[in-house]
């Protein structure tokens, strides 16, 4: 992914360049109608620059041709934004599509010869087989074999992974390489439809509709634009009641200076740029749609496993009986997994460690490593000397015990059963025929889990877990994780019935989700997260897919989401309330030869009344690219109150709006006048 | 301006503010369909009604609300524009005036019945008793009427109810509030020597001898549904600067109280129906802070007097005194002008167009905003307008799908707001153009204050406001004509628009709150909300105030 950020260099900006020409095209220009305004003023100023008097006017030819060339920039301006956005798009979608060369194909025919044939000519049920080093051809499920895949081309991940038949890892990417053994695939996409195609059309923006929000800011833009249409036409009537000649360049500066250009000429930029954060971030949206309402959300439903734990139990306290001290428990514990590798058997000496416990590593040399069995339910170690040390579940370890002879702790019963209802799971320490203790496993909440849900609140977000677990363990994990609600033993039915429900209240809903079981909860969802592992039903069912199959990406999204709205919010409030100070330059001028006394408004003593329009309408213009960087990052996020929030935007984006142009102009203002 | 006068205007507005609340209350209860203890009590007699007038207490639609709405008020300008063509032929005329020209009745039927009452007539000679008593009392009575309706049907959209009934609330709106109150403050008027007669005008001899007829008639009940329903117009010519229709300080407050009484108090009807009150006092405080402002601007350039004058040396302690009544004052005076407008009344104590160019900035900028506080219903409907604009860009600014009292403001809200915005800007501007560039022969003053006097009274028209700048010709059929088309758009275009709006709100899901949720009761909401009313007014009206008003005074 770095990659393609620093692809925003040379090449698309030139590209883009390129583009903002083209863009002036007035059938593109009138799908932004702000923007068309300004394109209507330049054509007009432009006729001036030919023919001064056509509108009986006295302002100087210079003045017209500058005018227009500061209408013509503000216009690329604007242009060049939208394509710069665009072209991150395109750079993306190149790259992917540099991926898709046409691919020969090992078709597998009914009788069960296989034909080479190309990629293209595959359709829907057709079978392949790929081995080693062979690129998929299309989109589609193993149904026989197991095989690893680099999927680098699409995830930018590169350590590949394993594919097989059944089971929730069996979809297949076309465009995805097997890099060891050899599967069969079924091809579930016809060409053009495959999952490529779709994730090419998605980045290089070709379907892009606008957004219900950008459809009701648009509204409100352009409703400010026939007002301030309708107060610069009547305004000649106007002062030609007092005698006082408009002159319709001026007229023509002082529309665009208040229509919400700034806006406008971003408005796309930034809508754009969202989507392809969320792209950046290596999640596939499917519609901006879908990227606004993340930011709405209010409900996120989170699997248990790992999404919020790591999924696997790990050792989190040694349990001490009776007979024996803790250090005792936790030394024959460690003494027992000296040389088990599974999770849990690590997570043994990383506590010991942690703990400080000391343990003698010495005493494993010589000695059998006894591995777990389902039918024991135990592993261990036989030291060198002739000790057994065991661990295990604890009625196994229990049963090999009174088999040597040995007693039971009385307190073993109840010091288990109280680490089973607390949601982990116990495992005896023994050595010999003397129970030393238990060793208290339970599902770690992932580091940082806990933040993240306490930001989610302040949000305003309310997380539900979905697990698995019997009631009480899923307490636990809710407890510790922080999370506001959870569903123990949730089946797949049980998440779709929380999302109707919420939904029910008015919420929005959002979750993760990668096997089939879950396709429908993710339809459901007001934004379906589906992991690109997961399988085709879940994909299709989804809005946006993680490419990293990260579960916990969602919080990520819902900022993005957020971002959006408020960098759209910000900058129209910075646009309008620029207006003032663009009126308290342009309105004394355009009056003060007639009326001296104007003066007085010319607050920021601008040098003359050509000079003063003219910086109002270079800053205008420039504001438009000083912006760009902006809308294409958006506005800094950080969780916090929504009153904060307010706050800190409108002091930034609300007064500085109305200040930023008063000494813009004015700085603009000490130049121009040296030309003039 | 002495420390008394700025004390009375002190205790006027202590006193407003300490009514609004309980009033807002009791609109609340008054337009509850719910049983309550005010149903009890109007209840037999308002069923009475229903059944002679067949109107049954259901919910109606929120088309069928919007067209029962705009239909009857039709209907009820035919039935008054009639009367006035025909007043000459009708009895209860005793000074026998005659049929009112078409152009005029036009102007006049719709004037009183868009809560307007800009008056091209001078009430002494241009109306009989029986248009005075009965259709133009009647549209002062309905109009207030149908603002109170529509304001209740919209806060119900707002908030999630069905819309009502037009007809039942309209009935509610007599008989609840403004009949009982008018017949109160009608007495109270009385009291403070307002005549209440039906005798003809009288005749009296000057100490010099001479002859004088003196105007009179059943002022005080007129001058009630006046000041109470934010009609404004005058039993006489010259309005509230007669000593009939406001003869001392006690009536001039009294007007005051009246003109604020419904209209400052809708604020907390509406927090009272969204369930929290907070909601209504924000809205409420940032009106009242807008009136100190333009209050306080005012008083301080009336005072100020003319700058012209003073330069001559002429003493000016008492203020800016032109066209001001002596009994009233130069303070009492300009606050007046400044309620007048604010509540969209358009009643005058003293004439406009003789305010010095701020102090007459003031009553436009009122009626510009049209939010600062604003007429019977509509001015509250207006602000909850901008209310919403103010939602959907801090909404967008905290990065949400902005939403008001827990419903989604989308693409379709914003779409009927964005036309709406355009109406009072089209109304004013392009009307004042046109005037400008083929009537200038009707503006009696040249240069910037006849450009003003062409601006206020598109803008009075167009606010539903009435007051007059004066000094216009404006009893000729193009000012009959064009401001009688703004008066009619003014009034219920944005009726229709806005209904439509509440319509779409009340059937969306209501979001709960939670701690991701703007909040609207807060003093930063306030501020929003002052922010985006004078913005948008101020980028809207500028470049006109700064060649009328604002370019007066810098040339004076």
């Amino acid at each position: 992914m770095d990659k393609k950020k620093t692809m925003l260099s040379g090449e698309i900006a030139s590209a883009a360049l390129r583009q903002s020409f083209v863009k002036l095209d007035p059938r593109i220009m009138l799908r932004n109608p702000v923007m068309f305004v300004v394109e209507i003023g330049f054509l007009v100023t432009l006729l001036l620059c030919f023919v001064p008097d056509a509108f009986g006017g006295t302002v100087p030819r210079w003045f017209n041709i500058v005018t227009s060339i500061i209408l013509l920039l503000t216009l690329l301006f604007a242009n060049f934004a939208e394509a710069l956005a665009e072209g991150r798009g395109k750079a993306q979608a190149d790259s992917l599509k540099k991926t898709k060369q046409d691919v020969a194909a090992n078709k597998v025919s009914s009788g069960g010869a296989v034909k080479v044939v190309p990629a293209s000519e595959l359709r829907k049920g057709d079978f392949v087989v790929v081995s080693t080093g062979e690129m998929i051809p299309g989109d589609g499920e193993v149904v026989e074999g197991l095989a690893s895949v680099d999927e680098s081309a699409i995830t930018g991940e590169s350590a590949p992974v394993i594919k097989e038949a059944g089971g929730d890892f069996s979809s297949v990417t076309g465009g995805t390489k097997v890099v060891s053994d050899k599967i069969k695939v079924r091809i579930t996409a016809d060409p053009g439809e495959s999952f490529l195609d779709r994730m090419i059309s998605l980045v290089e923006g070709a379907k892009r509709q606008k957004t219900p929000n950008e459809i009701a800011l648009n509204t409100v833009l352009v409703s400010l634009t026939l007002i301030f249409l309708i107060v610069v036409v009547t305004l000649p009537f106007l002062s030609d009641f007092l005698g006082i000649q408009m002159e319709i360049p001026i007229l023509i500066a002082l529309l665009v200076c208040l229509i919400p250009t700034t806006i406008g000429g971003l408005l796309s930029a930034i809508g754009i740029a969202g989507m392809d954060r969320v792209t950046q971030f290596n999640v596939l949206a499917m519609s901006g749609k879908a990227v606004e309402a993340s930011g709405d959300i209010n409900t996120i439903i989170l699997d248990k496993t790992g999404t919020i734990t790591f999924g696997n139990r790990m050792a989190s306290e040694f349990v001490a009986v009776q007979g024996s001290r803790e250090d005792e428990t936790a030394y024959w514990a460690s003494v027992s997994s000296l040389r088990d590798e599974t999770p849990e058997g690590r997570s043994v000496l990383e506590l010991m460690k942690k703990n400080g416990f000391l343990y003698d590593e010495e005493l494993a040399e010589g000695g059998e490593f006894i591995e777990f069995k389902a039918e024991t339910r135990m592993s261990g170690i036989d030291l060198a000397d002739g000790r057994k040390v065991r661990k295990g579940a604890v009625d196994s370890v229990k049963q090999w015990v009174l088999s040597q002879g040995g007693t039971i702790p009385s307190d073993l019963e109840t010091s288990s059963a109280a680490i089973a209802t607390a949601g982990g799971t116990p495992l005896a320490v023994a050595v010999d025929e003397k129970i030393y203790g238990l060793i208290y496993l339970k599902d770690t909440v992932k580091p940082g889990m806990r933040d993240r849900f306490e930001q989610m609140r302040r949000m305003g977000i309310k997380t539900i877990m979905c697990t698995g677990d019997n009631p009480l363990t899923a307490a636990t994990i809710a407890r510790e994780a922080g999370v506001d609600d959870f569903i123990a033993e949730s089946t797949p039915e049980d998440k779709i019935a929380v999302i109707r429900r919420e939904q029910a209240e008015g919420k929005l809903v959002a979750m993760t989700g990668d096997g089939t079981n879950d396709a429908p909860a993710l339809a459901q969802a007001d934004v379906g997260i589906a992991m690109n592992s997961g399988t085709v039903a879940a994909k299709e069912a989804a809005n946006m897919v993680d490419l990293d199959s990260d579960p916990s990406k969602i919080i990520e999204v819902v900022a993005i989401g957020k971002q959006l709205l408020m960098t759209r919010g910000a900058l129209t409030t910075f646009s309008i309330a620029n207006d003032v100070a663009k009126y308290f330059a342009i309105i004394p001028a355009m009056f003060m030869l007639a009326v001296p006394q104007m003066q007085t408004l010319n607050i920021m003593r601008l040098d003359s009344p050509l000079s003063a329009i003219l910086s109002a309408l270079i800053f205008n213009a420039v504001i438009i690219p000083m912006l760009i960087p902006l809308a294409m990052r958006g506005v800094a996020y950080k969780p916090m109150s929504t009153s904060r929030l307010l706050g800190k935007n409108l002091l930034i984006y609300g007064f500085g709006g109305v200040l930023v142009p008063f000494v813009g102009i004015k700085l603009i203002d000490l130049v121009v006048q040296v030309f003039i | 301006m002495t420390t008394i006068s700025i004390l009375a205007i002190a205790v006027t507005l202590l006193i407003a503010l300490a009514l609004a609340k309980p009033v807002g209350l009791y609109l609340a209860a008054a337009f509850d369909y719910g049983p309550n203890r005010l149903n009890r009590i109007y209840g037999p007699f308002e069923r009475l009604i229903y059944k002679v007038s067949g109107i049954r207490e259901e919910n109606q639609s929120w088309k069928t609300y919007a067209v029962s709405l705009i239909a009857s008020n039709a209907v009820m300008i035919l039935l008054v524009y009639l009367v006035l063509r025909f007043q000459g032929l009708l009895p209860l005329n005793p000074a026998g005036i005659a049929n009112m020209e078409p152009t005029l009745a036009f102007n006049t039927a719709i004037s009183f019945m868009a809560n307007t009452d800009l008056q091209h007539y001078s009430g002494e000679s241009g109306v009989s008793y029986l248009s005075q008593i009965s259709v133009l009392v009647f549209a002062m009575f309905v109009s207030p009427a149908t603002g109170l309706a529509l304001v209740m049907a919209f806060i119900r959209g707002l908030t999630g109810r069905a819309a009502g009934n037009f007809f039942a609330d309209l009935i509610r709106g007599l008989t609840r509030v403004l009949l009982p109150v008018a017949f109160v403050s009608a007495l109270l008027f009385v009291f403070t020597g307002v005549p209440q007669t039906f005798e003809p005008a009288a005749a009296a001899s000057t100490l010099e001898g001479a002859q004088q007829t003196i105007a009179r008639g059943p002022v005080a009940s007129f001058l009630a549904i006046k000041e109470l329903g934010n009609n404004g117009g005058g039993f006489l010519g010259v309005n509230s600067a007669h000593p009939f229709e406001n003869p001392n300080g006690l009536s001039n407050l009294l007007q005051i109280l009246l003109m604020l009484l419904v209209t400052s108090a809708l604020p907390f009807a509406y927090g009272k129906m969204a369930g929290s009150v907070k909601q209504g006092r924000v809205l409420f405080l940032s009106m009242f802070m807008l009136l100190l402002v333009m209050t306080t601007v005012s008083l301080t350039a009336e005072s100020a007097g003319n700058p012209a004058l003073n330069a001559l040396g002429i003493d000016h302690s008492q203020g800016s005194m032109e066209g001001k009544e002596v009994r009233l004052g130069e303070a009492q005076s300009a606050f007046y002008s400044v309620i007048t407008t604010a509540a969209e009344t358009g009643a005058v104590n003293t004439m406009h167009d003789t305010l010095t160019p701020i102090g007459g900035l003031v009553p436009l900028a009122n009626m510009m905003l049209n939010t600062v506080f604003g007429g019977m219903g509509v001015g509250f409907v207006n602000a909850l307008m901008y209310a919403i604009i103010a939602v959907f860009l801090s909404g967008l600014m905290v990065g949400r799908t902005p939403e008001f009292l827990g419903r989604k403001i989308e693409g379709k809200e914003m779409k009927l707001i964005a036309v709406t915005l355009l109406i009072q800007p089209f109304l004013i501007l392009v009307p004042t153009a046109i005037a400008l560039a083929t009537h200038p022969e009707t503006i009696s003053n040249p240069g910037f204050h006849g450009l003003t006097q062409a601006l206020y009274e598109f803008t009075s028209a167009a606010a539903n406001n009435g007051s007059g700048f004066e000094g216009l010709g404006d009893a000729n059929a193009f000012w009959n004509i064009s401001t009688g088309i703004v008066m009619f758009l003014g009034r219920y275009l944005s009726m229709v628009t806005l209904l439509a709006v509440a319509g779409s709100l009340a059937a969306k899901k209501r979001i709960p709150e939670s701690s991701g949720t703007f909040r609207t009761d807060t003093a930063m909401f306030g501020a929003v909300f002052v922010g985006v009313v004078l913005i948008v007014g101020a980028l809207t009206f500028f470049p006109a105030l700064v060649l009328g008003p604002i370019a007066e005074q810098l040339t004076l």
